[in-house]
């Protein structure tokens, strides 16, 4: 196995509300290599989201240690994390989040603007982006005169913007139809085959979860499984 | 770090984006600060304005009437007293020539009735005011054309007569010269010898409605009386006008051989007290508007407040977004604060503009003085932009201390 891009070791989350303790996450350890691409499965309520925001450095573990890039994201500020957020990964969330009466195009050039790339060329990248999630012609429009699907394709846009290495992705395709879906499982494989760039997706469909190389399997806050894709994906480049 | 500009230009995006929530928040501070300078003005002009015109009437002014006498069980009706005479008003020049009243300059006795006025064409129901050449500096009376009562005419019995710019767009029409012309009051004919400047204003009498003719003319040729319906004495200074009160009150007192004060046929109104009077009402009424005004900053306060906080889980989703996105607490913070200072601050130059609009339109439509008062301007813009920052940025503050995912989730 290459390189761990995502380390875990004996992670765990617990949310204290009303002097009553709910552990979503206990002793999570595994390692995600450069150029994966793996599905996180499992029931609601099973944790699964939780991992997600702790990989994304949305979140921070109670314990354990979670090494990104082989840095130990405990240590580091708000502010770097804040970094590692803009230029390392690319969030993709499960309701969009994006801007409300904000132009898609706006919204992609979003993240280059906490980036420190140079306001020229901010548009002509964002507008890049979109045609390649098939929003050529829907820059202008706002999130709300756009689908679900569309919404979501502009937020993967905008997760891809700042080129980061990794990938995530919570419940891409839960809220589109199966259409949608399975074009924007087309653009997560082109993205981890042909670019090289690191996904974890999270879903509970089974034939989504089959686009991914390796399925890990949460409840109640642990790993219980962890398997390599027994089906060969079609048009895979050896 | 992102740059000022760029956090400045992100705010403006932000705002133009929610054009209801940044339309909302501005009405208040508008509203607000426009009310508050609006209703400060209003309630200082009225204040100057009342005081303008009694001031108009004469300063020093003290006007001794007949008539207060309480012999027997019948007063009777002001007016129609017969206890001043042009002696008393005589007696008492004498007594300031003799040093004997030293603090009263000026004496002007005078006589008036209502009467029907006419020219040969229109007629008008004024006052007509017998009067000594002393009256237009008592009363503050300045011409415009031709002359005042002389002292010859007094001593002539001229049939002239000097007259207010009302009557003379009553009877001649707006801007007629009618000095020359004749007019006739109770039969007599008498000539136009001056016209006075108008003193503006209506209020309690309209010092522009009055017709001026010599006091002897007055008590023999138009009103038959030998009697005086008042004396007006300018006192020398307004710190001696109860002094003023005092000296011409014995003095008056031993001319009618009266010893007790309470059993005088006479009164004594001193312009202070008018003044006093008129102030303390306008003072209740302007602290009426400055509460008014108060309850507007509070109300127009709240309505920023509110718009601000009902807003508070979008902001704080969208804190929590731009930072999911990489922007760094103190941009995130930052940004929300330049917004909510470039609100209240272009809020504030429209509502201050507005209320000064307000004031001067206010001012033009009743002829009051255009007062702006800068106290009421700054603690208004500065009550409202406070209020409006700081609702603006502590939301923004509190979302950037969360960790992203907990603003995104934020109900």
């Amino acid at each position: 196995m290459a390189t761990p891009i995502i380390k875990t070791d004996h992670i765990s989350k617990v949310y204290r509300m009303d002097g009553t303790q709910t552990v979503a996450l206990s002793d999570i350890s595994f390692e995600i290599a450069k150029g994966e691409f793996v599905a996180i499965m499992g029931p609601s309520g099973s944790g699964k989201s939780t991992l997600m925001h702790i990989l994304g450095a949305l979140d921070r573990p109670t314990a354990g240690t979670y090494l990104l890039n082989n840095q130990n994201v405990e240590k580091l500020s708000d502010d770097q994390l804040a970094d590692i957020r803009n230029r390392e990964i690319g969030f993709i969330f499960q309701a969009y989040n994006l801007l409300p009466r904000t132009s898609s195009l706006a919204n992609v050039m979003l993240p280059m603007t906490y980036g420190g790339i140079p306001a020229k060329g901010r548009a002509d990248k964002a507008k890049k982006f979109l045609t390649m999630v098939g929003l050529g012609d829907r820059m202008d429009h706002t999130s709300n005169q756009l689908s679900g699907g569309q919404q979501q394709r502009v937020a993967i846009a905008r997760a891809l913007v700042m080129d980061p290495a990794i990938l995530l992705a919570d419940e891409p395709t839960g809220n589109i139809a199966s259409d949608q879906a399975a074009e924007i499982m087309a653009i997560f494989q082109q993205l981890n085959e042909d670019e090289g760039h690191t996904i974890v997706m999270i879903t509970h469909e089974p034939d989504i979860a089959q686009h991914a190389q390796r399925i890990i399997h949460v409840k109640d806050g642990k790993i219980v499984g962890d398997s390599r894709a027994h089906k060969q994906r079609k048009a895979r480049k050896k | 770090m992102m740059d000022y500009l760029e956090m400045f230009s992100e705010s403006l995006k932000t705002m133009a984006a929610n054009k209801m929530r940044t339309g909302l928040a501005m009405l208040g501070i508008i509203i607000g600060i426009g009310s508050v300078i609006a209703l400060v003005s209003l309630g200082q002009a009225t204040s100057q304005s009342i005081q303008n015109q009694i001031e108009s009437l004469g300063a020093n002014l003290l006007t001794v009437e007949p008539g207060a006498a309480r012999t027997g069980a019948v007063r009777g009706a002001a007016g129609g007293s017969t206890t001043l005479t042009n002696d008393d008003a005589t007696a008492i020049s004498n007594a300031i020539s003799s040093g004997q009243i030293n603090t009263v300059q000026t004496v002007s006795p005078e006589v008036s009735r209502r009467a029907q006025v006419t020219t040969g064409a229109s007629n008008t129901n004024t006052q007509v005011i017998g009067v000594t050449p002393a009256y237009a500096t008592v009363h503050k009376v300045d011409i415009a054309s031709g002359s005042f009562i002389t002292q010859r005419d007094v001593d002539g019995l001229a049939r002239v007569a000097v007259v207010g710019p009302q009557v003379v767009s009553d009877l001649f029409g707006d801007g007629a010269d009618p000095v020359g012309q004749t007019i006739k009051i109770n039969g007599q004919t008498l000539i136009i010898n001056g016209i006075t400047v108008s003193k503006g204003g209506s209020g309690f009498s309209n010092q522009d409605d009055i017709v001026y003719v010599p006091l002897t003319t007055a008590q023999k040729e138009l009103f038959g009386v030998s009697y005086l319906g008042s004396i007006a004495l300018e006192a020398k200074s307004s710190d001696v006008m109860t002094d003023a009160q005092n000296q011409v009150g014995y003095f008056l007192l031993a001319r009618h051989n009266i010893s007790d004060p309470t059993q005088a046929d006479f009164s004594i109104l001193s312009q202070q007290d008018i003044l006093n009077t008129a102030s303390s009402a306008t003072g209740t009424f302007t602290a009426l508007l400055a509460g008014i005004a108060a309850i507007s900053l509070l109300v127009g306060g709240i309505g920023i407040m509110n718009i601000m906080l009902v807003t508070v889980t979008e902001r704080t989703r969208e804190v929590g977004l731009r930072k999911a996105l990489g922007a760094k607490k103190a941009t995130v913070v930052a940004q929300f604060l330049i917004e909510a200072i470039i609100l209240t601050v272009s809020g504030g130059i429209v509502g201050v503009g507005l209320g000064i609009v307000a004031s001067y339109i206010i001012a033009n439509l009743t002829s009051f003085p255009f007062i702006i008062s800068l106290p009421a301007i700054l603690l208004a813009f500065f009550v409202s932009a406070g209020i409006g920052i700081i609702f603006g940025w502590y939301p923004a503050k509190k979302a950037s201390d969360l960790q992203p995912i907990e603003a995104l989730r934020y109900e």
